[in-house]
């Protein structure tokens, strides 16, 4: 197989005596859907902070086409092509839709405080094109309507939608998505998946660590499997949906 | 909608300037006119910190001190050594936003409350200076014989007090568009960003420690632009007491009086709190009482300042006109 987009190796984090994760590897490939699963406390979420430098990791590596990502800040990983979505969806509440979608753009962006100020060098002509990009963007996500309306005004499903189409405007070439179907119902749930296809067609890849089984086992090419912060199983989502010590970590039995 | 918005934003920023372009034909009084230019001033240093606590989230509790800063760096300057007011305005602001800089990088660096503690330091520090290096400052006795400000080599001086009057409306019209600018634009959606989430800001790429520092640094800029144009006013003369504690409080009760972050707060901000200052001036030392007991008043009945209050209540009321007509209509 090609070079992996994504390798993580002996990945560790330790809260104060608490193993959060131990000695994880894994890959993640271009074009790739996968997805960490396991049951809470798995350290899903903390794989995800520590690869975006969220977290400091106490050992191991995260290479990130060439670039070691452990140790460096969160928004130089982002400005590398490292997208993320949170479990609660994180949107600028006090701004509109539209201008939530316009962060997205910021990496983009050349205006400077001083050009912006005066709208002088382009600054003027950048704010245009941006409001344009969001609106299409929108458009796109279906949520034309929603783009004066203040983020904070709208309900969980749509908060995902718009954080999704916020996180897709900054171009990420590799995408993290922290539980994008919780607290949807389930019309929400199945469209959240073909979301997600439709941005791995769109040729971003997708990393995402969710609880619906249904809804990884649909779109995943590759599943990786933790418990108590360690690698379980790792597979096709057969190959995982057969492997005795995932049912017995799921159903709660010591396994063999 | 949002380009109709700002569309109404900026009739109503020219709209407010033809308004102010018109005040000195209707007021003759001299005094009025000199209370109008504290306004212009004050409206100057709020609506920088309103860029810094409205927007960015950060608080300072010491911004008199930039403005000190400015006005002595351009009264020294120009009064001991005779340097035209132009440039020791520009001396002035490289002077303060180096401050700035210096006391927001590393506290900004740091999650939580370090600014406001780090610039209640350098309030104070700054205050102390001011009186103690007496042979630069003048001390407590002050500092006399600052000159007027020139204007295309015309002096606008104390007699003509209208001069000075749109000389100081005419900056606060220019920083006004400025900040109108910078808050719809790349680097002020960043700021705004990251009061709501720093998490998520990060995660789309914004530098969010640097980014605070520069917000602290124009809002400092701003206060220095007020120093500078509060040393030429019509006293030109300088005393510590106006760059003390009581300043500090006093901006930042008309942000929050106002409405943080919002365009008109600074604007009816500096209004009350200018018409409080002229007022309690023969009490010493009950404004900061008044103001105390002000910022309690906000933080419980509204605690989005009067501009949202008000923008709420106008809203409430149209929506009953209409509801009323729907009403009527049906029957």
């Amino acid at each position: 197989m090609s070079e992996p987009l994504l390798s993580v190796s002996g990945l560790c984090k330790d809260f104060g005596g608490l193993e959060a994760v131990k000695n994880v590897s894994f890959e993640v490939h271009a074009g790739q859907i996968k997805a960490l699963i396991g049951p809470n406390g798995a350290g899903k979420t903390t794989i995800f902070n520590l690869i975006t430098g969220v977290l400091p990791s106490d050992a191991g590596s995260a290479i990130f086409e060439g670039h070691q990502l452990l140790g460096m800040p969160t928004h130089r990983i982002a400005a590398l092509g490292l997208g993320r979505t949170f479990q609660t969806s994180l949107l600028f509440d006090q701004m509109s839709v539209l201008e939530n979608v316009m962060v997205g753009h910021h990496l983009r962006g050349r205006s400077t405080i001083f050009t912006a100020a005066l709208r002088i060098l382009g600054a003027g002509a950048e704010e245009r094109e941006y409001r344009e990009t969001a609106m299409v963007a929108l458009e796109r996500a279906g949520l034309a309507e929603l783009a004066g309306r203040p983020a904070a005004a709208l309900p969980i499903g749509q908060r995902r939608l718009v954080e999704v189409a916020r996180a897709l405007a900054a171009e990420p070439t590799l995408l993290l998505m922290d539980e994008p179907a919780a607290g949807l119902n389930m019309r929400e749930t199945e469209r959240m998946g073909e979301i997600i296809e439709e941005i791995r067609t769109g040729g971003v890849t997708v990393l995402l660590v969710e609880h619906d089984m249904s809804l990884v086992m649909n779109i995943s090419d590759e599943v990786l499997v933790l418990d108590g912060g360690q690698r379980l199983a790792e597979g096709t989502p057969e190959q995982v949906r057969n492997d005795e010590r995932v049912l017995a970590a799921y159903l709660g039995e010591v396994a063999d | 909608m949002a380009a109709r918005r700002r569309r109404a934003q900026k009739l109503q920023i020219l709209g407010f300037f033809v308004l102010v372009a018109l005040v000195p034909l209707a007021v003759h009084n001299r005094y009025y006119i000199h209370v109008l230019i504290f306004v212009g001033l004050n409206l100057i240093l709020a609506t920088g910190l309103n860029l810094l606590m409205g927007y960015a989230g950060q608080v300072s509790l010491g911004h008199a001190a930039f403005f000190g800063i400015g006005a002595y760096t351009s009264g020294i300057l120009t009064a001991t050594y005779g340097w035209n007011p132009w440039p020791a305005m520009v001396a002035a602001l490289l002077a303060t936003s180096a401050v700035a800089w210096l006391v927001g990088r590393p506290t900004l660096r740091l999650h939580g409350h370090y600014l406001a503690m780090a610039t209640l330091g350098v309030g104070i520090i700054v205050s102390v200076v001011i009186r103690q290096t007496s042979s630069l400052t003048g001390g407590s006795s002050g500092l006399p014989g600052i000159p007027a400000m020139t204007l295309f080599g015309r002096e606008l001086t104390t007699s003509m007090d209208v001069h000075y009057f749109y000389f100081v409306w005419a900056w606060v019209c220019l920083l006004t568009v400025v900040f109108a600018n910078l808050v719809e634009s790349r680097p002020g959606r960043a700021l705004r960003a990251l009061h709501d989430s720093e998490l998520a800001a990060e995660t789309l790429g914004v530098d969010t420690a640097t980014f605070k520092v520069r917000a602290f640094v124009i809002s400092a800029a701003y206060a220095s632009i007020a120093g500078t144009l509060y040393a030429h006013s019509s006293m030109r003369f300088l005393s510590p007491t106006p760059f003390g504690f009581h300043t500090s409080i006093a901006m930042l009760v008309m942000v929050v009086l106002g409405g943080q972050g919002t365009l008109w707060g600074p604007v009816l901000g500096a209004i009350i709190i200018t018409g409080i200052q002229e007022v309690l001036r023969p009490y010493t030392n009950w404004d900061i009482v008044v103001y105390g007991l002000l910022l309690m008043f906000m933080m419980i009945v509204m605690p989005g300042g009067v501009t949202r209050a008000l923008a709420s209540a106008w809203s409430a009321v149209t929506d009953r006109i209409a509801r009323r007509r729907r009403g009527s209509g049906d029957e």
